[in-house]
């Protein structure tokens, strides 16, 4: 069933004299995290799936300075932006999207001090765009009448008032969608952002992930969506916690569009 | 005559004295950063208009925000009252505007009394929330002491005050229906206030005239000194929040709560880096340059009006996820600190001839740990929550950049990770080369 994915770089469009009409930002989770390289290649075979002329980046991508920035260190985020909006001028980038939100806040918001103003947007955003458009159909479908609540990152939802595209897209699912109590502005952290992810928590009497994770399976949901690779591993880890691995799964809406289109 | 002179006396006194403290509150807000926020004048009314005149956001939770309603209406209505009572007591007449208002004075005044009955069921909830229901917000560990006693005086004061305003009303009510009052008759045997026409007779009824004149002007005088009192205990209480709630969610952020400060001094010397003729403008020599928040003086105005506007609610704390799960971090506190630490360095410049004289103590350190800033996810909900658009995570983040960049004090593993970022262009150990992998696995 699966073709082989086409994933063209922004080195490759310009060789040809062309340009994309999008840049697909892929990020570090999503290049080398193994769980997040699957959502990555949702991504890119929706994409594909679409034929939207896209192309990433590749080598020359590098990390956005989003967990330096938050971490307090403002120099090593403000020389990787620097390097990386170098980069997407040389190419004339117009037009990114990000498969996670923190890449997603970054570029579209701090980016233009520094020099790099693009339309950035995130992927449940384009995927509604598709949707929309009717670039993408999503017919039968796998998650008909399975139970699914939404899990917002912190970074697409209050950070950037995103709550309805990735609702609007998996209202396509034929699916049951659930609300968790604390959800949209009040949603609860997954407790990975601001830099939380590559370092040991505070001492406490609980995980984030772990209270949050018990919000969502006090739910009983089939599917945990998430639309960020951090929240993705979080989740998971949570839902583990739980030995709920076999009946509950974590998935990025992208993964769930893909599978429901048997991509 | 000798009361009117006391009242005059009385009230410019008060008056006085606040404006001196309020200036002093300015001037320590002023000891901030300069930030830009006079821009986009018409988004800014609107917002104030709809979050701190409309109390939009205080909605969120329905129950405290009816019974806050009570008393933030009750407050504003009465001061309508307050500008006959000051004139009353400067000229030495009584109830003026009711021979000219007629009706209307009636409505206005019986309005008044239900909002105060309302605000008396709703200061009486707020104590039992605070004091017998213990609502988890309203009694955690950095509220012990002198933030608890201040929240109590303030509702006890809020229930004297109320009880001044209808023994004032209602004594005035039976001495009017006896034909006695000092207010002018105007042969119509009551004033028909809502409440008190009902409740003066059930307390005061059949009492002697001469008791009568008292009780009403115990009311009277009880209520402005009350006034008085309450006005010039807001600069040294959380309670300056319904004078600061106005300009401070006029000046919020109006950019994308994920959007965080571009630092120019770091831009200035990347872009240098970069750019070998790149010319950094000249600093300014008399301001010291430091990286990110030491001390309250590196924060900026706003956010030490913030410190100055919250009214300790803890809406903040019981939604951060940090605070949630039993760390150290709780972003009130970071609040409180700010501002206890502000108080601390105004005192200082006072007591100094208007210099600060180094105390060896800074916020990060003496009042705020690096275990709490650490604890931060930066998730932006204590920003969403507050109802006067105050940003904990603002505070939060300048401090980091100055445990980070000033001090290199960032927790070993977070070292690990700018490593990586600087080496590899990725937070974690894998080559920038191998990036396009995952295409082929």
């Amino acid at each position: 069933m699966s073709e082989p994915l086409n994933v063209p770089t922004m080195d490759e469009y310009m060789a040809k004299g062309e340009s994309p009409e999008i840049l697909f930002w892929v990020g570090c989770a999503g290049s080398f995290d193994d769980r997040a390289k699957k959502i990555t290649k949702a991504i890119v075979k929706i994409l594909n799936h679409a034929q939207v002329k896209f192309a990433v980046l590749g080598t020359e991508e590098s990390c956005s300075g989003d967990p330096a920035k938050r971490a307090g260190n403002e120099f090593l985020f403000q020389m990787q932006a620097m390097t990386n909006i170098n980069v997407m001028n040389g190419y004339e980038v117009k037009r990114i999207v990000t498969g996670c939100p923190h890449c997603f806040n970054t570029l579209k918001n701090e980016y233009p001090a520094l020099g790099g103003s693009y339309e950035v947007v995130h992927h449940t955003q384009l995927l509604q765009e598709l949707l929309d458009s009717g670039r993408i159909k999503i017919e039968g479908g796998s998650f008909k009448g399975k139970k699914i609540t939404f899990h917002d990152p912190c970074y697409l939802g209050r950070a950037n008032d995103v709550y309805e595209a990735p609702r609007s897209v998996m209202i396509n699912l034929d699916a049951e969608l659930v609300e968790m109590k604390r959800s949209k502005a009040n949603g609860l952290c997954c407790g990975a952002g601001g830099a939380q992810m590559f370092k040991e928590a505070e001492k406490g009497n609980k995980e984030v992930n772990i209270e949050r994770s018990e919000e969502a399976l006090a739910l009983n949901p089939d599917v945990i969506a998430v639309g960020c690779p951090f929240c993705n591993t979080m989740m998971t880890d949570g839902v583990k916690h739980f030995n709920k691995e076999n009946s509950v799964k974590v998935l990025d809406v992208a993964e769930l569009i893909a599978q429901a289109n048997d991509l | 005559m000798i009361s009117s002179f006391i009242f005059i006396l009385l009230f410019s006194g008060g008056a006085i004295f606040f404006t001196i403290n309020a200036l002093k509150v300015r001037r320590n807000i002023l000891l901030g950063k300069d930030i830009n926020r006079k821009d986009q004048f018409s988004a800014r009314l609107k917002i104030m208009t709809l979050v701190a005149l409309g109390q939009k956001k205080m909605f969120e939770r329905p129950i405290p925000a009816i019974l806050h309603l009570f008393l933030y209406a009750a407050f504003v209505i009465t001061q309508i009252e307050l500008i006959e009572i000051v004139l009353d007591g400067s000229i030495g007449n009584h109830r003026m505007f009711r021979p000219l208002l007629g009706g209307f004075y009636t409505f206005m005044v019986s309005f008044i009394e239900i909002l105060s009955v309302l605000a008396f069921i709703g200061t009486v909830a707020f104590l039992s929330r605070r004091n017998l229901l213990k609502v988890p917000r309203l009694v955690k560990n950095e509220l012990n002491g002198w933030p608890k006693m201040d929240a109590n005086l303030i509702l006890i004061s809020e229930i004297v005050l109320i009880c001044f305003i209808f023994m004032m009303n209602g004594a005035d009510e039976v001495l009017y229906s006896m034909g006695v009052s000092h207010a002018q008759n105007l042969g119509d045997g009551t004033l028909g206030l809502s409440i008190s026409s009902y409740l003066g007779p059930i307390l005061f009824g059949g009492m002697a005239e001469h008791s009568l004149h008292i009780i009403e002007r115990i009311g009277w005088w009880g209520h402005i000194v009350m006034v008085l009192g309450f006005l010039n205990y807001l600069p040294y209480s959380k309670h300056f929040h319904i004078l600061l709630a106005f300009p401070n969610v006029f000046y919020s952020n109006l950019n994308p709560k994920g959007q965080f400060t571009n630092m120019e001094s770091v831009t200035n010397e990347v872009k240098a880096i970069f750019d070998p003729s790149f010319i950094p403008p000249l600093a300014d020599p008399n301001v010291t340059m430091r990286f990110g928040a030491k001390d309250v003086t590196d924060l900026s105005w706003k956010q030490l009006l913030d410190a100055y506007t919250c009214t300790e609610c803890g809406r903040c704390t019981s939604a951060c996820p940090a605070n949630i799960t039993g760390k150290l971090l709780s972003p009130r506190k970071i609040m409180m600190d700010t501002r206890d630490r502000l108080m601390e360095v105004g005192k200082n410049i006072d007591s100094n001839k208007g210099e600060f004289k180094d105390d060896g103590k800074s916020l990060v350190g003496n009042y705020i740990t690096p275990e709490e800033l650490w604890a931060c996810t930066s998730c932006n909900a204590c920003v969403q929550e507050c109802p006067v658009n105050i940003d904990p995570l603002s505070i939060i983040m300048d401090m980091r950049r100055y445990v980070v960049m000033e001090e290199s004090a960032a927790p070993s593993e977070l070292n690990g990770m700018f490593t990586n970022i600087e080496n590899n262009g990725a937070p974690w150990q894998f080559a920038q080369a191998d990036r396009l992998n995952w295409k082929n696995d």
